[in-house]
């Protein structure tokens, strides 16, 4: 049940998780977020979400005077939202362009890297697949599981909007900036990829690693099998960096948020949730 | 009117206010979206929106597939929602014994009030497995959303419908009765044609409901951009495509799509509403 709720609340990227509990107050030596009072709004790429729920949880637990929402909507969604003032901090898991950071004056944070997997459902006897098969496959020019040396039936694909930054990414990297069919059904956050693809036998999909768990299949791609290790090693590289932006400066509550992330407490909770820490 | 109290005075103003501004709003978002869309409708771009392929990357733009999403979800969960929703209406005014009907009316009211992402969210546990095993394919396809969208729909109908069936005149029914018509005939012969008008509006306002909801078709429809075939086809409506790439670029030919999917929404509700009112000044048939 709790999963169940947990899934409603990011796959439709509406619900701001605003988490929140009297905690016992246990100050840390350098802790950024001494003093600080307020709410602080994060929205954008949902790759982000499970690992800065988190934080925010720990945060709030020794800081009760301090709110943090979390909401998804894509990483073009958390950019520009930035860039109109509506949220403090932007979750991008693609780098902001150019454009996007000169019209703004982001200033743009990394705090994990991040594969890309592809995924199936865990009935699907298929391991791996080629990176030709793949882009001809999200293409629409394999269309049946028994070309890939499954059972005979047709393949349902998945893809992600244009707001997301998975999707930038998995096309680049992973498709070669191949065509996706039209015939691709549409998901709107990692997390409703992951219950797409695990509720269906015939999909096939891309997922941020850090979303992925038992409930899919990741494929190995030219024999390489994604994880945190293969993308350190290079040896994986459908991989990204995973961001936090700000309009101009950040404002207290979001620096602390964003030094938070970057020290080592912060660093350990994107190892455990899956991403390669940046430092 | 010269003995108006002050009171009275100000009671009319303000409510001459309130409705001002009521009848206001939608000419305001018509004309906001008209402002938004203008530049799109005198470009030139505007017939390689009635095309095939939505591809931004490639410039095309083509928003035929989701205006055809449109017509097959809202289409279908009608096909589904008017003969329940009228019926419903007529078991509650003809044969629900007096406890039921009041039941079944609160039931049908509180379901008026639930939010549609609540069926969206139930459905994609409950009934897209079932659709799965059904029709083959992913489960996501536009007949689980018509399915789910007719359980939005049903209410408004019903609600709608019995009003009018019962604003029939008390007199036609007890001299029908009084004849000795049964209820067959009752129903046939006075409610029917006494209400027909009636239900055509709750019949349009429901299709309203249907065409204007996005989270059941986004959530379950499957989204894809092909030209739909068919119930079972994955498809996209215009409200799931203003939901899906709402957050784009702003100066991007894709954010202006987003005004014309909202403005081709918004004359689909007007046509529906000038039909009404020209509907409302003709006789029965």
């Amino acid at each position: 049940m709790r999963r169940f709720l947990t899934a409603s609340a990011i796959l439709l990227s509406l619900c701001c998780l605003v988490l929140w509990s009297p905690g016992s107050a246990q100050a840390a030596g350098a802790d950024p977020f001494q003093g600080l009072t307020g709410t602080l709004h994060i929205a954008g790429g949902t790759a982000h979400i499970k690992c800065e729920t988190e934080a925010a949880r720990m945060i709030m637990r020794a800081h009760p005077q301090v709110r943090i929402t979390i909401a998804g909507g894509g990483s073009g969604v958390g950019i520009q939202q930035v860039c109109q003032g509506l949220i403090d901090l932007g979750n991008t898991g693609r780098p902001p362009t150019q454009a996007e950071i000169k019209r703004c004056g982001l200033k743009v944070y990394r705090f994990a890297v991040d594969g890309i997997a592809v995924v199936v459902n865990p009935s699907n006897p298929v391991a791996g697949i080629s990176k030709a098969d793949l882009r001809a496959v999200f293409a629409g020019r394999i269309t049946n599981w028994r070309r890939l040396g499954g059972k005979d039936a047709p393949i349902d694909l998945y893809t992600r909007d244009a707001n997301s930054g998975t999707r930038k990414v998995f096309w680049k990297k992973g498709l070669g900036k191949g065509a996706i069919s039209p015939k691709a059904n549409f998901v709107a956050s990692n997390a409703a990829m992951k219950t797409a693809v695990a509720g269906d036998p015939n999909a096939i999909g891309y997922i941020s690693l850090g979303v992925a768990d038992q409930s899919v299949k990741l494929l190995a791609i030219d024999g390489v099998a994604p994880s945190p290790q293969a993308v350190k090693e290079g040896r994986y590289r459908i991989a990204r960096g995973l961001f936090m932006v700000t309009k101009g400066e950040p404002k207290p509550l979001a620096r602390a948020f964003i030094q938070f992330m970057l020290s080592p407490r912060g660093q350990k909770l994107v190892a455990k949730h899956g991403f390669l820490p940046v430092k | 009117m010269s003995q108006d109290t002050p009171q009275e005075r100000a009671l009319r103003a303000g409510l001459g206010l309130a409705a001002l501004l009521a009848a206001a709003a939608p000419l305001m978002i018509l004309a906001f979206l008209a402002y938004f869309s203008w530049p799109l409708l005198t470009s030139g771009l505007l017939p390689r929106f009635f095309t095939q392929t939505w591809n931004p990357a490639a410039q095309q733009w083509g928003l035929l597939p989701m205006m055809l999403g449109t017509v097959w979800v809202a289409g279908l969960a009608m096909l589904w929602a008017a003969p329940l929703g009228i019926g419903l209406a007529l078991h509650l005014v003809l044969f629900a014994p007096r406890g039921l009907a009041r039941l079944l009316q609160a039931v049908v009211e509180f379901m008026t009030g639930i939010p549609t992402v609540v069926y969206a969210f139930a459905a994609l546990f409950l009934l897209v497995p079932r659709m799965r095993g059904l029709l083959g394919g992913s489960g996501f396809s536009i007949l689980t959303a018509s399915l789910v969208l007719a359980l939005v729909v049903v209410p408004t109908i019903t609600l709608v419908a019995r009003e009018r069936l019962e604003a029939v005149p008390r007199r036609q029914v007890q001299a029908a009765l009084a004849a000795g018509a049964d209820r067959w005939q009752l129903c046939r012969r006075v409610l029917l044609p006494g209400a027909w008008k009636g239900l055509v509006t709750a019949l349009v306002l429901g299709s309203g409901r249907a065409v204007g909801d996005t989270l059941i078709a986004l959530m379950l429809a499957g989204n894809s951009l092909a030209l739909p075939t068919s119930w079972a086809s994955s498809g996209r409506t215009l409200t799931s495509h203003i939901a899906l790439i709402f957050a784009a670029d702003f100066a991007s030919p894709s954010f202006k799509a987003v005004f014309l999917c909202g403005l081709i929404l918004f004359l689909y509700s007007l046509a529906l509403v000038v039909g009404l009112r020209l509907l409302q000044g003709r006789r029965r048939p």
